[in-house]
């Protein structure tokens, strides 16, 4: 991966490593800078970009457990949908503040996190797979079934925000539901990014290299699953709550398997386990969505299924993978 | 009261024995080379479609179209697995999954540009519609067909595996891979055939299945989920397991959704999870 060539072994101090990581780059700065952008250049876009923001950081989430981890999860809208119904019903129920709304998106998350974690760390390959499956599967019944609550088919009306801060009301226009789902997804970035170059993040790569090798030197690897699972699952459940505040509705489709689906290709596009990679990776899918889908949701899935192909066979670390081959190719030569 | 509950769980077996010509295929393929193959169910739509345009376009009777439905996804199967699953047997579950899904997501925007989106019906001769009754007991005649084709396929397959060279070879690679390469084994072709082979039974379960559950572009999604809980829970390469599971799969989905039609596929997916995290590696396992 990133890791940077390790000098002499009598020098080699692996804070330094870390410290090194941790530094921002220009490239990074420019990134972020660009994302305010739409605010001046393409202000109807904003609805959009909300979306992408919400996207990115659902996506981000994963990243932890299936790029730097190395667990593949096919049920991640569980949490997401969790915590979109759980802001959702609580801004129904009268409690329309948008942030208190969004820590408990969180929490709700992340106690569902903490309870499915013990089965998670029991199992791994293909039954990781379809219990993943399964557990989001389960919660989708729920939700379609309890009908009282949720709505089931037909979506959870009624949500009403109060205005942000008691200053920013939640316009037609996304203005508000721009900057809101940007500065928690910019914060939630500077967590998991200090998270990931932590020793802590050291351990879960050597997890994804040799799960069975870690204990030997000091790591207990079902422990360290278990928490990163359970932080991955508290941010994808913030995704969620973003999504049922900004646009005060909450679809059953939050939960699908479609969804968990929709999100690891997101990943898998952009590049998994390099932060970045589910950022740009959303960015893509969802302006592309825009433009293809207004032709016909049926050739949509037809393009994004060759290109998931394509991107498998050609480009096995997704899109930044590429771009950094890319680079380093040119930089040998130059 | 007695007859209909009788009537129910023949129902009910009879759809899991449509589920085990589905994913038995499924099950040895991925026991072999652990290659998670998610597109399984789009070689069961290739059959199914194939014998509704061979009945529909053509006039051929229904048994005609069966031979072919198992030819065409078994060859569909073949093109695939030379040109794309090759390339990563040794990648991550990640890239396979992701792989297959890409084509299942291409096969269904395929059949919805080419058929269109609604049911595929197909008329069945006459001698397989209605129903029998014995005393209380009423029996629908195509569930008995379907019963009888399970219990023979299955019967093939289990002398297949036992008592023929190949079938030798094929439990040897599923035991340990990389002993049987070294004692010279053709791992890689014996694994094509057998790829080829499950396809080849997936289309025919497709083929097969219209009556039962419909044939729409969006069949490679719908039935995926049944294919591999039973092939997770029944444990991987084993056609023991896949036919319990199946059986008990298709009780279990006809009979909650009878009586508990308010909780719907929950009790499925409970069941699923359950023995999931009680035997991880599935119910009869060939390896741990």
């Amino acid at each position: 991966m990133s890791v940077t060539a390790a000098p002499a072994i009598g020098t080699f101090n692996p804070r330094d490593l870390l410290r090194a990581q941790v530094k921002w780059r220009h490239l990074e700065t420019l990134f972020w800078l660009a994302t305010l952008l739409p605010f001046l250049v393409a202000p109807s876009y904003l609805v959009l970009g909300s979306q992408i923001a919400i996207a990115a950081l659902f996506a981000l989430s994963l990243d932890l457990i299936v790029g730097y981890s190395g667990l593949v999860s096919l049920g991640h809208a569980a949490f997401f949908g969790f915590g979109a119904y759980t802001a959702g019903l609580l801004a129904k129920a009268g409690w329309g503040e948008p942030i208190t709304g969004l820590m408990a998106a969180a929490i709700a998350a992340m106690v569902l996190g903490y309870l499915t974690s013990f089965i998670i760390v029991r199992i791994s390959h293909f039954a990781l797979i379809m219990v993943t499956l399964g557990l989001c599967l389960l919660l989708y019944e729920v939700a379609n079934k309890a009908h009282w609550l949720t709505g089931g088919d037909d979506g959870l009306q009624g949500v009403r925000m109060w205005p942000l801060l008691d200053m920013f009301r939640f316009d037609l226009y996304g203005r508000t539901a721009y900057a809101y789902s940007l500065v928690v997804l910019f914060g939630s970035f500077l967590i998991l990014r200090r998270l990931i170059n932590s020793p802590f993040g050291l351990s879960l790569r050597g997890i994804r290299e040799n799960a069975r090798r870690m204990p030997a030197i000091g790591s207990p690897s079902s422990n360290r699953i278990r928490t990163v699972y359970i932080i991955s699952g508290t941010f994808a459940g913030i995704a969620g709550g973003l999504l049922a505040q900004t646009t005060e509705f909450v679809a059953l489709d939050a939960l699908s398997f479609q969804r968990s689906a929709e999100i690891l290709v997101m990943l898998v596009l952009g590049g998994a386990g390099r932060l970045y990679g589910g950022l740009v990776g959303a960015l893509i899918f969802i302006v592309a969505r825009d433009q293809l889908a207004d032709m016909n949701p049926q050739y949509w899935y037809f393009w994004l299924g060759l290109l998931l192909i394509a991107v498998i066979v050609f480009l096995p670390n997704g899109i930044l993978g590429g771009c950094a081959r890319l680079l380093a190719r040119w930089r040998r030569r130059a | 009261m007695i007859a209909r509950h009788i009537s129910l769980l023949f129902d009910g077996f009879a759809y899991g024995m449509l589920l085990f010509v589905l994913s038995v295929g499924l099950s040895v393929t991925l026991g072999m080379m652990n290659f998670v193959n998610l597109a399984h169910g789009t070689f069961a739509m290739i059959g199914g479609y194939t014998t509704v345009m061979l009945m529909r376009s053509a006039g051929w009777p229904f048994f005609a179209t069966l031979p072919v439905a198992f030819i065409g996804a078994a060859a569909a199967s073949v093109v695939l697995e030379r040109v794309l699953y090759r390339r990563l047997y040794r990648a991550s579950d990640l890239d396979q999954s992701l792989l297959t899904i890409g084509i299942v997501f291409v096969s269904i925007a395929a059949a919805a540009y080419v058929f269109g989106t609604g049911q595929q019906p197909v008329q069945l001769p006459g001698y397989l519609r209605g129903r029998i009754e014995f005393g209380d007991f009423s029996f629908g005649l195509y569930r008995m067909f379907l019963v009888a084709s399970a219990l023979v396929i299955t019967g093939l397959l289990v002398l297949g595996l036992e008592y023929t060279r190949f079938g030798a070879r094929v439990r040897a690679c599923v035991d340990n891979q990389r002993m049987a390469r070294g004692l010279g084994l053709n791992v890689d072709a014996v694994f094509s055939i057998t790829f080829a082979l499950g396809s080849g039974l997936a289309g025919l379960g497709g083929a097969l299945g219209i009556e039962i559950v419909g044939l729409d572009p969006n069949f490679a999604f719908k039935y995926l989920v049944y294919m591999l809980i039973v092939v997770a829970v029944g444990g991987l390469a084993s056609i023991r397991g896949a036919f319990v599971t199946a059986a008990m799969l298709g009780v279990i989905d006809i009979v909650s959704k009878y009586y508990v039609p308010e909780i719907g596929a929950f009790v499925l997916y409970f069941v699923m999870v359950s023995f999931l995290v009680w035997r991880p590696a599935g119910l009869f396992a060939r390896r741990t």
